[in-house]
């Protein structure tokens, strides 16, 4: 049930996104966002409502991360 | 899709899975709080990748799981009420209460609608002035704020027939619960990634200053087992602290707006767990200022005598005692075509998770 699903904001209208799931557009309400968000930022979306932006940069430290974890003792 | 395929990778699951087996010497048992993560790990076959010497338990982060049978079938009372509207997220359709479920009453002619969210259930009020639209709350932090952020609108709008049920309950209470029986052994918990973007993680805390190694877990196969070995890791080191896997959507301060629309506009109360009992504080009722909002204020149905199934081990399954295959009924008298327990009805129940992605 806290299923959140990662979409990608299209376009604002007042406190609402249009928020692009693979190829399907949803309306998604901003209203219980702590931070602005603008076109092209992901968020986190749960019941019709973002619940926070995507931290882009910590995206690529995880996989960094999880790549040199996955890779350390591959024998080559 | 972005955030989502990177963490599906099945060749850096594989090199995941020998660091784990590499990193883990002592025995370990870890439980998942969350139903969704109980989900990806039968889904995956995460455990058929980790060696013999870490286990796996389910908790009770399933909410359709752990909501009592009187809350349930008050519910499904309320939907038999003339001139009401039921709408409520589609997990709560098909859970049976000792009578009916939703589903059968809508059969029997109950207006029950199955909304995305909380303010397709305001619209629905907006759209039929002359029905009282009853809207379901269930859930955990994650949950809680879109039912917060329904009655705030409902106040601003002057709405006077919507309403809402909260059965919404609290990580904290149930995780401090948890630890002080006899009963479990934990020597680490995968923290509910999306609770914790409410959260932070404070919920925690109290786990790590009693020695149980915590990390707030993403949900995709490759976050879980990151998850695993950092707490494989922290277990061998003898460390016992919160650390965050899911770095891309949690922020050790969680959502402070979600949270203050939270304290705005709920309190703690104390809450029934199916299979656990009442938890001090684990609940959260609305605030007397919105009394006019609160279902539970507003109507008195009817209810059915409690009948909890027979032979169902749901309870134990919740407090992580018990594994499905332990219970009796399972796979044979118990299915999600026909289940008997809750943990089966949901898709997110333990019971259900093992059914639908083990047994093959």
């Amino acid at each position: 049930m806290c299923l959140g699903i990662p979409g990608k904001v299209e376009s604002l209208e007042g406190n609402t996104a249009k928020v692009l799931f693979g190829d399907t557009l949803r309306k998604v309400s901003l209203d219980l966002l702590s931070e602005e968000v603008t076109p092209g930022d992901y968020v986190i979306v749960h019941a019709g409502f973002a619940l926070e932006r995507i931290d882009e940069r910590e995206a690529l430290i995880t996989l960094e991360i999880l790549k040199e974890a996955a890779g350390l003792e591959t024998p080559r | 899709m972005k955030h989502l395929d990177e963490y599906r990778d099945a060749g850096l699951a594989q090199g995941l899975a020998r660091r784990i087996r590499e990193a883990s010497r002592k025995t370990v048992n870890f439980m998942e709080f969350c139903g969704g993560h109980t989900v990806t790990i039968a889904r995956y076959g995460i455990e058929s990748l980790l060696p013999p010497t870490v286990r796996l338990l389910s908790g009770p982060g399933c909410p359709v799981c752990v909501t009592p049978m009187e809350q349930i079938d008050w519910m499904i009372a309320v939907a038999g009420l003339p001139e009401v509207t039921v709408a409520t997220y589609g997990d709560m359709l098909r859970v049976p209460g000792s009578g009916a479920s939703l589903a059968g009453e809508r059969g029997r002619g109950a207006d029950v609608r199955i909304v995305y969210s909380s303010y397709d259930a305001i619209e629905l009020a907006r759209e039929n002035p002359g029905r009282q639209v009853v809207f379901f709350g269930i859930g955990f932090e994650t949950t809680a704020p879109a039912t917060a952020a329904a009655v705030l609108k409902a106040r601003e709008l002057g709405l006077e027939n919507f309403s809402v049920v909260s059965a919404h309950k609290t990580t904290p209470g149930i995780i401090k619960a948890l630890l002080d029986t006899d009963e479990l052994k934990l020597d680490g918990l995968i923290c509910p990634g999306h609770v914790s973007v409410i959260t932070g993680t404070a919920p925690y805390t109290y786990a790590a200053g009693h020695g149980v190694p915590c990390v707030i877990s993403g949900f995709e196969p490759l976050d879980v087992l990151q998850s695993v070995l950092m707490l494989v890791e922290q277990a061998e080191q003898g460390r016992a602290q919160v650390e965050i896997q899911y770095r891309r959507g949690v922020r050790p301060n969680g959502n402070e707006k979600a949270r203050r629309m939270l304290d705005e506009v709920f309190e703690p109360a104390d809450s029934n767990w199916r299979g656990i009992g009442v938890v001090p504080g684990t609940g959260m009722k609305l605030k007397p200022a919105f009394s006019r909002w609160d279902a539970f204020a507003l109507f008195k149905p009817e209810l059915p005598e409690t009948v909890e199934p027979a032979g169902c081990i749901c309870g134990r399954v919740l407090r992580g005692a018990a594994s499905p295959a332990d219970c009796a009924l399972f796979g044979s008298r118990c299915t999600p075509a026909d289940p008997v327990g809750a943990c089966m009805v949901s898709s997110e129940g333990a019971c259900q998770a093992h059914y639908r992605f083990r047994r093959k």
